[in-house]
C-alpha cells in the first residue's frame, strides 16, 4: 500500500479498491458491493449511476463506515488522503474510531438519498444544523445559528429564519433534501458524498442546488461523488462517470466519452431508455427486458449476461470480465467483446 | 359528457394560521377536474403545495376549506370533504396515495408481506399461501423479486423501496390512484418499466392517476393534463401538448428552460440560472418578484384566471 504522497495536486483524494461489503442475513449472503474500484480527484465532479439496487448507497455508506447491520466490510481498501497529506485506509478503521469521527461530517459530508433517515424528527431543523456546525468548526453559537441561516438561505428554502425553527414534518419533502444539503455544505468538507440529492427538487430548484455545489467546490477545492439516476444532471455537472451494475463499477471514463460512446451493453441500454422532452412520442418507453438476478444466485461469467443483448454463449458465462482498458484506453470497461 | 371522476373546489389548506400570524397557506383556492381513466399531472416548485393537495384530496388532513367530490361509479357522488373517519376508510379502499417519502411511510417492522398484504387481507379475505402468491406477484410486476417476501424495508435500497410502496397502492385494485413522485428515485430503466406497468393498469382497468412529479420528461410522457402550481396555486392548466409545445405562464416557461439536457457537450453555462428569490409577497402575484412581465398591478392585484390558447393561466399580463 503506497503510504507516502507523490505530490499532492495530482494525486486522488479518494481511491477505493476491489471494495467488497456484504451482508450476512438468514437467508444467505448478499454481496451488496462485489469488488468496487473508483477513484476520486480532488475538485473533481464524479457522478455514479446504475440500475437500482446496484450498490450505489451502501457504496457511499461503506466510505463513511455506516453501513448497518448485519452488513460489513470484508474485503478491498478505501484510502482517503487528509489535508496534511497522510493517506488512511478508512476501510481497516473501526467505524466508531476517533480518527473516522472526525473525517465523517467534517472531511467527508454525506447527503442521504431519504432526508428522514439523517433528519431527527423531533427537533427543529435550525437546531440540527447548528449543533453539526458546532460540532466541527470553531465557532460561538451564535455564528453557528448566523451560518446555518445562511446555509437555509442558499439552498433556497423561503423565509430561512422562519423555518429555521420548523420540525421537519412541517417542510416539504424538497424542503427537507435542503435542509439536509445545507448541514452536509455548512462543515466545509473536502470530500462531498451527495446520494440522489436533487431528486425531489423542481428543475430551478435544482440548478441553484446544483450552482451552489459547483460554488464550493470552486471555493473550497471541494471533490464531489454525486450518485443520481438523472443523466440530464450527470450530463450537466458530472467531469468523470462511474456506470455500476450488481456489486460492480462495470465502466468509468469522462463524461463527453461516456455520452458520445458507451462501450458496455449496459451503458448503452441506460442511455436508451431516457425520456426526453419534445421526443417524438412512443406509447412504451424502452426497458431493458428481464429482471436483475436474486443476489443470492448471481450468474456465472458476467453478470448482465441474463440481459445482454450481445451476450455469447461458451463466453460470456465462463469467466467474469474484469474492468480495463478497451478501445479508448481511458475508458475501461468491463465486459468480454470489448477487449 | 362523463362526469369528473373527482372535482376540487376552491380548496384551501392553512397551517398554524392565528391572529398574529397568518401561518402558510400551502394550498390557496386551487379547484381542478379529474376525468375518469386520464393521468392527471401535477408539477411546481418544491413546497408549492402538491403534497398537501394530495393529502387533503385523500383527507389525510383535513383542508381548511373547499369542497372534494368523488364519483367511484354511477351511484350518488360522494362529498369527501363532509365523510366521518369510518366512512372515509371505505372510500381508501378505491383511492391510494403513493407516498413521497418511501422511508417514512413503509413501517420498518413489517416484513414486505405484511405491508402489501395488510390491505388485500382486510378487502379480499386472501390469508395464507393465496396472500403469499399474491404478493409475490405484485413484487414481480414492479420489477422486485418475489423471493424478497419476508424481507424488512431497511434491507432494501431506495428505489427498491419506493417500489415497495407503488405495490401496496396497487394491491386492492384502485380507482384513483394518487402518486406523489413515485418513480424519482428509479434508474431510467426501471422507471421505464414502472411507467408501462401504470399504463398497462390504466388500459386494462381504466384507473385514473393523480401524478405528481419533478421530471418534466416523465409528466409529458404518462399524462393527458397538467396542472403547474406555484406557491400554492394553479397558474397553468393544460393539455399535454398545449402545455409542453406553447407554455403560456412566465413560471411554466421557466420550468421547462431550466430542464438539464442530457447531453454534456451542449452544457449551459451554469453560472447562468436564474437566482430564485426567496422573499415573500404578500400581495398580488405570487411570482412577481421572480417574473421579468411584472408590472405595478402584478404587484398589488391577485391574477385572474384566464384562457390564454387553450390553457387556464392565471396571470395578468401574457396573451
Ligand atoms: N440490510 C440489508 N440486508 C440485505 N440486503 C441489503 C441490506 N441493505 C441493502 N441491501 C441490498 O444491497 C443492495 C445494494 O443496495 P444500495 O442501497 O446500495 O442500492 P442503490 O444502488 O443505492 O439503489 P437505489 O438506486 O435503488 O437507491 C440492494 O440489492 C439491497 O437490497
Ligand atoms: N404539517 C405542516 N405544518 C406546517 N407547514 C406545513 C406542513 N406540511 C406542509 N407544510 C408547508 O406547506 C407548504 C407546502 O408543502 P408540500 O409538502 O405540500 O409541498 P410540495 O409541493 O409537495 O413540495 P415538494 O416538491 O418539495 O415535495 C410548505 O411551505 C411546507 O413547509
Ligand atoms: S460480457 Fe457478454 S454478457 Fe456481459 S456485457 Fe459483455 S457481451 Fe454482454
Ligand atoms: S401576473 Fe404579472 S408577475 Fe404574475 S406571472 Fe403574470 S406577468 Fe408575471
Ligand atoms: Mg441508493
Ligand atoms: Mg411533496
Amino acid at each position: 500500500m503506497p503510504q507516502t504522497p507523490m505530490h499532492t495536486d495530482t494525486s486522488p483524494l479518494l481511491e477505493i479498491r476491489n471494495l467488497q461489503t456484504h451482508f450476512f442475513t438468514h437467508d444467505g449472503l448478499v454481496k451488496a458491493v462485489d469488488g468496487v474500484d473508483l477513484t476520486i480527484q480532488p475538485d473533481r465532479t464524479l457522478c455514479v449511476l446504475g440500475e437500482s439496487g446496484c450498490g450505489k448507497s451502501i457504496t457511499a455508506r461503506s466510505v463513511l463506515r455506516i453501513v448497518d447491520q448485519p452488513g460489513r466490510i470484508v474485503g478491498g481498501e478505501i484510502i482517503y488522503r487528509a489535508a496534511d497529506g497522510r493517506t488512511v485506509d478508512l476501510a481497516a478503521e473501526r467505524p466508531g474510531s476517533r480518527r473516522m469521527r472526525e473525517v465523517r461530517g467534517k472531511d467527508i459530508a454525506m447527503i442521504f438519498q431519504e432526508p428522514m433517515s439523517s433528519l431527527g424528527p423531533i427537533t427543529r431543523i435550525g437546531q440540527q444544523i447548528s449543533e453539526t456546525i458546532l460540532l466541527h468548526r470553531k465557532v460561538t453559537k451564535a455564528e453557528a445559528r448566523e451560518i446555518a441561516i445562511e446555509m437555509l438561505d442558499k439552498v433556497g428554502i423561503p423565509d430561512p429564519t422562519g423555518r429555521y425553527m420548523a420540525y421537519p414534518f412541517e417542510l416539504s419533502g424538497g424542503m427537507r433534501q435542503r435542509a439536509m444539503i445545507a448541514m452536509a455544505l455548512s462543515c466545509q468538507p473536502r470530500l462531498l458524498i451527495a446520494d440522489e440529492p436533487t431528486t425531489a427538487l423542481d428543475v430551478t430548484t435544482q440548478a441553484q442546488i446544483l450552482d451552489l455545489i459547483a460554488e464550493l467546490k470552486e471555493e473550497l477545492n471541494m471533490a464531489v461523488m454525486l450518485i443520481t439516476h438523472d443523466l440530464g444532471v450527470v450530463a450537466e455537472v458530472a467531469e468523470d462517470v462511474a456506470v455500476m451494475y450488481m456489486g460492480k463499477v462495470v465502466e468509468y471514463g469522462d463524461v463527453h466519452d461516456i455520452f458520445a460512446n458507451p462501450q458496455h451493453p449496459y451503458t448503452r441500454a441506460l442511455m436508451a431508455s431516457i425520456p426526453r422532452i419534445g421526443a417524438e412520442r412512443r406509447d412504451r418507453l424502452p426497458a431493458i427486458r428481464g429482471m436483475v438476478p436474486h443476489p443470492l444466485s448471481r450468474p456465472s461469467g458476467c453478470s448482465f449476461r441474463t440481459r445482454c443483448d450481445h451476450a455469447i454463449p461458451g463466453v460470456c458465462d465462463q469467466s467474469e470480465p474484469k474492468l480495463q482498458p478497451a478501445a479508448p484506453p481511458n475508458q475501461p470497461v468491463s465486459c468480454m467483446i470489448k477487449r | 359528457m362523463t362526469a369528473p371522476l373527482l372535482s376540487v373546489e376552491n380548496l384551501d389548506m392553512v397551517f398554524g394560521g392565528n391572529k398574529r400570524d397568518a401561518g402558510v397557506r400551502a394550498v390557496d383556492d386551487v379547484s381542478f377536474d379529474v376525468m375518469r381513466g386520464e393521468t392527471f399531472g401535477i408539477v411546481g416548485e418544491s413546497g408549492s403545495g402538491k403534497t398537501t393537495l394530495g393529502r387533503c384530496i385523500m383527507r389525510i388532513i383535513d383542508p381548511t376549506a373547499g369542497k372534494v367530490t368523488y364519483r367511484p361509479d354511477d351511484s350518488a357522488p360522494v362529498t369527501l370533504t363532509d365523510l366521518d373517519k369510518a366512512e372515509l376508510r371505505k372510500q381508501w379502499q378505491s383511492i391510494r396515495m403513493i407516498f413521497q417519502d418511501p422511508q417514512s411511510s413503509l413501517n420498518p417492522r413489517l416484513p414486505v408481506i405484511e405491508l402489501i398484504g395488510q390491505a388485500l387481507r382486510k378487502s379480499e379475505g386472501l390469508t395464507g399461501k393465496a396472500l403469499a402468491e399474491r404478493v409475490a406477484q405484485l413484487l414481480q410486476q414492479v420489477g422486485l423479486r418475489p423471493e424478497f417476501l419476508h424481507r424488512y424495508p431497511g434491507a432494501f435500497s431506495g428505489g427498491q423501496r419506493q417500489r415497495i410502496g407503488i405495490a401496496r397502492a396497487l394491491a386492492t385494485g384502485p380507482k384513483l390512484v394518487i402518486a406523489d413522485e413515485a418513480v424519482s428515485a428509479l434508474d431510467v430503466s426501471i422507471q421505464a418499466q414502472t411507467l408501462n406497468l401504470l399504463q398497462d393498469l390504466q388500459d386494462e382497468f381504466d384507473l385514473t392517476y393523480i401524478f405528481i412529479a419533478h421530471d418534466l420528461a416523465v409528466v409529458e410522457h404518462i399524462c393527458d393534463r397538467v396542472a403547474v402550481m406555484y406557491r400554492g396555486r394553479i397558474v397553468e392548466l393544460a393539455d399535454r401538448d398545449t402545455l409542453f409545445r406553447t407554455p403560456a405562464h412566465p413560471y411554466t416557461r421557466e420550468l421547462l428552460e431550466a430542464v438539464p439536457v442530457p447531453d454534456p457537450s451542449r452544457r449551459r453555462d451554469r453560472k447562468k440560472t436564474v437566482p430564485v428569490p426567496t422573499g415573500v409577497q404578500s400581495a398580488g402575484c405570487a411570482f412577481a418578484p421572480r417574473c421579468a412581465l411584472a408590472t405595478e398591478i402584478c404587484r398589488n392585484q391577485t391574477p385572474p384566471k384566464r384562457n390564454v390558447g387553450g390553457a387556464e393561466v392565471l396571470c395578468h399580463h401574457v396573451t
